[in-house]
């Protein structure tokens, strides 16, 4: 009776643990993967008290990619699904200036998060089963003078998953790339944001789950962002240029 | 930002808003002073909104233990009520004590001391509480028992977040062995009959009775009184059996705009409640209902408060000493029903002992009743109010959203200890609400 392992990387971000939350209610053991893990143990209690599941912690660094094959080796078991929530956007106009802000961007969203899921999409191959989700952006699909560092590695995170389930399309392993909208998370606290078009962190995890069950490909969150996205990417680069969005 | 209660009266222009995620920003934000925790916004008026710091506790919402010899849950206060059946219920674990809603916090409970309709037997939320962390003025933490801190403790529940900052708690669950009520409907053609009922129906652990507010007369007070006591695995049929626990979800329905006022007009209500009186006299006898619907039947119905308009609704609920109780409830309905002001819900109640110092439950009869927030309403609650302290009665702080500092003082003779406690405390200074301000408490 007893379910296979969910890992949650980035853990700590709201997402993150949603996303636990979801996968614990439906009875799969939990593990949780982020920096300073140890401070996660309340949430392991919470995550145990409500479902009953056991939750281990991880110690992980998505900025770290030479423990990664080590990271994997030292999990309990080799988990069924992965989700990659990690993710920084830092401020984009410290970002234009700033080489090494805007670097820490790039890897924390494209070269670490790709990096972990290369090495999980090797070993479940070899398995021949599992599932990856990686969480990208909306903020990928074009870029935009107000975030398009944040973008550009979100862009490249989501053509790397793209690649990664053509690969494994014909080995069992399916992958599932998310574009959550607007999310109200921490990092998104302070931001006036248009509540229509807001998504609950649960509400991220619930489609996820779905996605997983059903082996979806890309999924959005809320739909409006998908008519939102397909007008903005079909506004000709002449006029777009001059807009401010 | 604007913040209102349940109600959506008053709304207030509440600018700082924190949303801690630990106990150092909370300690950050509440050292501002004037500050008031809000936990899911279920009070009706302004228990939990302050202008100069609410403190919006959602962010504790982590569950830390569970006993499952002696049902005791240890949580934080942010965690939700629903949460919590949904998580121990499927084990055999219902709350043992709940309000009309499960969309509270653990912490508004506490803080309200909220009752449910097993009040006669079980008590309000302080019988359901093993101990509780409340954070002071100085940011420091007390553990208050029955043993530990027993003043504190008796002060908490019911101080409307007054007395410091409920962190978390521990709570008792009572054991179940379905999600299934049995329920009795028995109606009753006057308010005489109503509380024979209640009165000769003090071993059924949960009791409640819809009453007609409008019906003037030889009917005054009919009402519908329902019995109910949680289903053993033997009461259910094949049908009930497959879902033992009652979780296969049900749709919801939501309100999606705020409706014009006409809607809860005197003569609509009017027309509503004979038509529910009737349909309850067709289902008198046993049925078995469902824990959610049996509970919360408002919850099924999201954003039901959009009912009473963009203007908002008061609500008024006042408990009576049991020996006053018959005249007073006459003389409440007969004011309602002179003015012919609609309540869409109207719910009477037997009540059992008070359980802790500002507790609003007492010995005897509670009633409890919404109107649309017009002038013409505000003026029938002074007259209810009037009417309550004539019979020795008093009021419920998480329903009040209008009362004055005077009415209060009249009703209760509790409120200076209170004021007191809280000055020499050193709570006063730093904990403060809307509600505490008007009422000067």
């Amino acid at each position: 009776m007893s379910k296979d392992s969910v890992l949650i990387l980035g853990a700590r971000s709201d997402i993150g643990l949603a996303v636990a939350h979801k996968f614990a209610s439906l009875g799969h053991p939990i593990q949780l993967a982020a920096r300073n893990v140890e401070t996660l143990k309340p949430n392991r209690a919470d995550i145990t008290t409500r479902y009953k599941v056991d939750v281990t912690l991880h110690e992980f660094d998505a900025l770290q990619p030479d423990s990664f094959a080590g990271f994997v080796d030292s999990l309990p078991k080799l988990p069924l699904i992965a989700v990659c929530a990690v993710g920084f956007m830092g401020e984009q106009s410290q970002n234009e200036q700033d080489l090494a802000a805007s670097s820490l961007v790039m890897r924390s969203n494209y070269e670490g998060p790709a990096g972990i899921l290369a090495e999980l999409a090797n070993r479940f191959e070899t398995r021949g089963s599992g599932t990856l989700v990686g969480i990208s952006s909306v903020a990928g699909l074009r870029g935009r003078a107000t975030n398009y560092v944040y973008g550009s590695a979100k862009a490249g995170f989501t053509a790397f998953l793209s690649g990664l389930r053509n690969r494994l399309a014909k080995k069992g392993v399916h992958v599932v790339t998310v574009l959550p909208g607007f999310v109200a998370t921490q990092m998104t606290e302070n931001l006036d944001l248009p509540e229509w078009l807001t998504a609950q962190p649960m509400e991220v995890a619930e489609k996820i789950a779905t996605a997983v069950e059903r082996g979806k490909n890309v999924i959005y969150v809320r739909s409006i962002w998908w008519l939102i996205m397909t007008i903005i990417c079909n506004i000709p680069e002449n006029i777009f240029k001059r807009l401010k969005l | 930002m604007m913040l209102s209660g349940w109600g959506r009266f008053p709304v207030i222009y509440a600018p700082v808003v924190d949303r801690p995620r630990s106990e150092a920003e909370l300690t950050a934000a509440q050292a501002k002073g004037g500050v008031i925790a809000r936990g899911n916004g279920r009070a009706y008026g302004d228990s939990a909104v302050s202008r100069r710091g609410t403190i919006d506790m959602r962010h504790f919402n982590r569950m830390i233990s569970f006993d499952a010899e002696t049902g005791i849950l240890v949580a934080e206060s942010g965690v939700m009520l629903a949460d919590v059946i949904t998580s121990f219920l499927p084990r055999g674990w219902f709350p043992l004590v709940t309000p009309g809603t499960k969309f509270v916090t653990l912490g508004g409970m506490i803080a309200a001391d909220v009752h449910g309709k097993n009040h006669h037997r079980d008590g309000s939320m302080s019988a359901a509480l093993e101990w509780v962390d409340v954070m002071d003025q100085s940011g420091q933490v007390h553990r208050a028992s029955r043993t530990q801190n027993p003043e504190l403790f008796d002060w908490v529940p019911g101080s409307m977040g007054l007395t410091g900052i409920i962190l978390r708690a521990a709570i008792r669950l009572q054991s179940v062995e379905t999600g299934w009520i049995r329920q009795t409907t028995i109606p009753a053609k006057n308010l005489a009959e109503a509380m024979e009922i209640f009165e000769t129906s003090d071993d059924s652990p949960y009791s409640v009775a819809w009453i007609d507010c409008l019906k003037g007369g030889a009917n005054r007070g009919r009402s519908l009184v329902m019995l109910g006591e949680h289903a053993s695995g033997d009461m259910l049929g094949a049908q009930e059996n497959d879902d033992r626990y009652a979780l296969r979800p049900k749709r919801k329905k939501s309100v999606a705009f705020d409706f014009p006022g006409f809607a809860m007009s005197g003569p609509l209500v009017k027309a509503f409640n004979a038509l529910y009186y009737r349909a309850g006299l067709r289902k008198a006898g046993d049925n078995l209902v469902d824990w959610d619907s049996y509970f919360y039947p408002l919850d099924a119905i999201l954003n039901w408060n959009r009912v009473y308009g963009r203007r908002g609704f008061l609500q008024f609920q006042c408990a009576l000493p049991l020996d006053a109780s018959k005249a007073g409830l006459e003389a409440l309905l007969e004011a309602i029903s002179e003015a012919g002001a609609g309540s869409f819900l109207a719910v009477l109640k037997r009540f059992g002992e008070q359980s802790s110092k500002f507790s609003f439950p007492m010995l005897g009869y509670t009633l409890a009743l919404d109107f649309p927030a017009t002038s013409k309403n505000l003026r029938l609650l002074e007259q209810l109010d009037r009417i309550t302290i004539a019979h020795g009665g008093r009021f419920y702080l998480a329903k009040d959203a209008r009362m004055t500092a005077q009415t209060l003082i009249e009703s209760d003779p509790r409120v200076a200890r209170f004021v007191a406690q809280r000055q020499d405390s050193g709570a006063s200074e730093t904990f403060q609400s809307s509600q505490s301000e008007r009422l000067a408490i």
